[in-house]
């Protein structure tokens, strides 16, 4: 019966490699244009720094859209709950946190992460259950209504820690940089590309090894055949949306510690940001979001230095600019 | 003759505002191939997807296995015991062929001896194991999405037009597949467009016309009926001759 391999066209698809490069080529055109080797070390440093932060914020969104098509505005609430946990959980451990030594500092970082994540985690489950629920499959509503959630949370945040920015020292360890050559390697920026790429592998690893992780991707590409083979996509999907949320708390807090300072507003700014990077991305692919991540956070960085006028519209620039030559993102996801 | 595995009573189905299905009554009787034939927008595709829970009923009952399932939800219905090949082979190209398979496989990693079984005929499914789902030609994604449904042992086979574009001889062998998969017992409900291979495989036979059974019996009676095949299913079937 081997007449079924007539007419077989061998597998010509290969893995898109191109939008990999693009971060690669960004870096090395800014090269010539800032001059100095030390700047373009530190500039590069602090997009990629910047970029993984903005990715474990966003990663969680383009998967919440990709799986159940829904439109959460209120993803940035849990950025700003991330941060003001970073303001609870260290004001009882200064002594920690201005201690000399990394390994004293880390016992402060380290729990003050996982708190976070569980926090927003799960206040993700709230969320999703108050607000986003009701709504499926209602995209007007779904923007007004998360929209309407980010706002409530905002406030109450307001309301609890007052309209002033709350001042957030890094720990002492952290601080300054590493020469490295005529360069300096500020030290914190180095542990949030550290843990972002941690976020980045272990979310690779579910999605490609686990078979949560596959059911995930099939879901996005065809929840309905998930569901026809047996699985349940909303008990998935809740599952993402807490694990999305935690992730956006996660990136919340080391944000504000890269700020040195927590205030609500971050929740608006970054919910801007991380659209624009799951766009550029493809709606639904992790792999696109990390990749938009770290070429906006670097553009960012780039233009800063060179013109900072042309620094406010480069994120829109970069997406106008993708969009044109891949209107449906870097990797746009099969069925959609 | 034992009760049927699955029973249709006066089943109603709306998309928004249409209403499609007008009271489908038909059985699926146990270990047999049953087919359901009928033109263009019969309303074919509509009556497995009822059967699947993909949209709900919106009149009359559906009977599985003894338990009504017209008010349970789809991945239910898929546990009950149901397979589902859709009309789109739905296969999800962004992951590999053992993956998709390993999806498929709700009780645990797929069965050696079972994989064999198919691999003896679908050989294109073990030459390309671990390549993405997406890079398969035609044929070879639809015997993936037929694997998925028969990757481990389930009542009910639902298969929506499996030959749809394909080239002839993929045709023939896809037909020996499916005659392999009737005789290892399995109970199939098959959709076709194609006359020769409705002729070649099933059974019994319902005819659809707007959303409607006109016609349940033997294949084989059908099939020595010229005249009763032009007045169900038109001059369309000349060309499948
Ligand atoms: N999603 C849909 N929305 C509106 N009408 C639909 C939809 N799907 C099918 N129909 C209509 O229902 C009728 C039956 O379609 P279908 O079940 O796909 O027919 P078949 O599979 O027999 O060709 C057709 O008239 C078709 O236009
Ligand atoms: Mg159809």
């Amino acid at each position: 019966m081997s007449a079924i391999d007539t007419g077989a066209a061998l597998p010509q698809q290969k893995t898109d490699y191109i939008p990999v490069l693009l971060p690669i080529a960004l870096a090395l055109l800014a090269f010539p244009l800032v001059g100095s080797f030390s700047t373009w070390t530190t500039l590069t440093l602090a997009g990629l720094a910047m970029g993984m932060m903005i990715f474990a914020m966003a990663s969680g969104l383009t998967l919440v859209f990709g799986l159940m098509d829904v439109m959460n505005f209120g993803h940035g609430a849990f950025v700003a709950v991330g941060a003001y946990v970073a303001v609870v959980a260290f004001a009882p451990m200064g002594a920690l946190m201005q201690s000399p030594s990394l390994a004293a500092n880390l016992m402060a970082l380290i729990p003050a992460m996982l708190l976070a994540m569980i926090v927003t985690g799960v206040a993700g489950y709230v969320f999703e259950r108050l607000l986003v629920r009701p709504v499926y499959g209602q995209h007007l509503k779904q923007i007004l209504i998360t929209m309407g959630g980010l706002i409530v949370i905002e406030q109450l945040l307001y309301a609890t820690f007052g309209p002033q920015l709350n001042p957030l020292p890094l720990p002492a360890a952290l601080r300054g940089s590493i020469p490295l050559g005529a360069a300096a390697i500020e030290k914190y920026r180095l542990l949030a590309v550290v843990v972002g790429l941690i976020v980045f592998l272990a979310l690779q690893f579910t999605l490609t090894r686990t078979k949560l992780g596959l059911l995930i991707r099939a879901g996005v590409e065809n929840g309905e055949m998930v569901e026809a083979l047996g699985y349940r996509i909303r008990r998935l999907f809740i599952g993402v949306f807490m694990a999305g949320s935690a992730l956006a708390g996660l990136g919340g807090l080391m944000w504000a510690l890269y700020r040195e300072q927590a205030h609500a507003s971050i929740g608006g700014e970054m919910m801007v940001t991380t659209f624009i990077v799951i766009i550029i991305g493809g709606l639904g692919s992790v792999g696109g979001c990390f990749i938009g991540s770290i070429l906006l956070a670097l553009l960012a960085n780039y233009a800063g230095f060179l013109a900072p006028k042309v620094a406010l519209i480069s994120n829109i620039a970069l997406m106008v600019a993708v969009l044109l030559w891949r209107p449906r993102g870097l990797y746009p996801v099969t069925s959609r | 003759m034992t009760e049927a595995l699955l029973t249709l009573s006066g089943v109603h189905t709306h998309i928004g505002r249409y209403h499609i299905l007008h009271g489908v009554d038909f059985d699926v009787p146990r270990g047999r191939t049953t087919m359901l034939l009928g033109r263009n927008g019969a309303g074919k595709t509509t009556t497995l997807r009822t059967i699947m829970g993909l949209w709900p009923a919106s009149q009359g009952s559906i009977h599985f296995d003894g338990a009504r399932i017209d008010k349970a939800a789809t991945p239910d219905i898929a546990t009950s015991g149901v397979a589902y090949v859709p009309e789109t082979m739905a296969i999800f190209s962004d992951l590999t062929v053992k993956e998709n398979l390993v999806l498929a496989a709700r009780a645990g990693a797929p069965d050696e001896r079972r994989l064999e079984w198919m691999f003896g005929f679908f050989p294109a499914l073990r030459k390309f194991w671990l390549s993405r789902a997406g890079t398969l030609s035609g044929g070879q994604k639809q015997m993936l999405s037929i694997a998925r449904a028969i990757v481990e042992e389930r009542k009910l086979l639902l298969i929506d037009e499996p030959t749809k574009g394909l080239a002839p001889a993929i045709v023939s062998a896809l037909i020996e597949c499916l005659k392999e998969i009737a005789r290892s017992g399995a109970t199939i409900l098959l959709v076709e467009q194609n006359f020769r291979v409705a002729q070649d495989v099933g059974d019994l036979v319902h005819v659809m016309d707007s959303g409607r059974i006109v016609h349940s019996g033997a294949m084989a009676d059908l099939a020595a009926d010229d005249s009763l095949q032009k007045r169900l299913l038109g001059l369309s079937l000349d060309s499948h001759q």
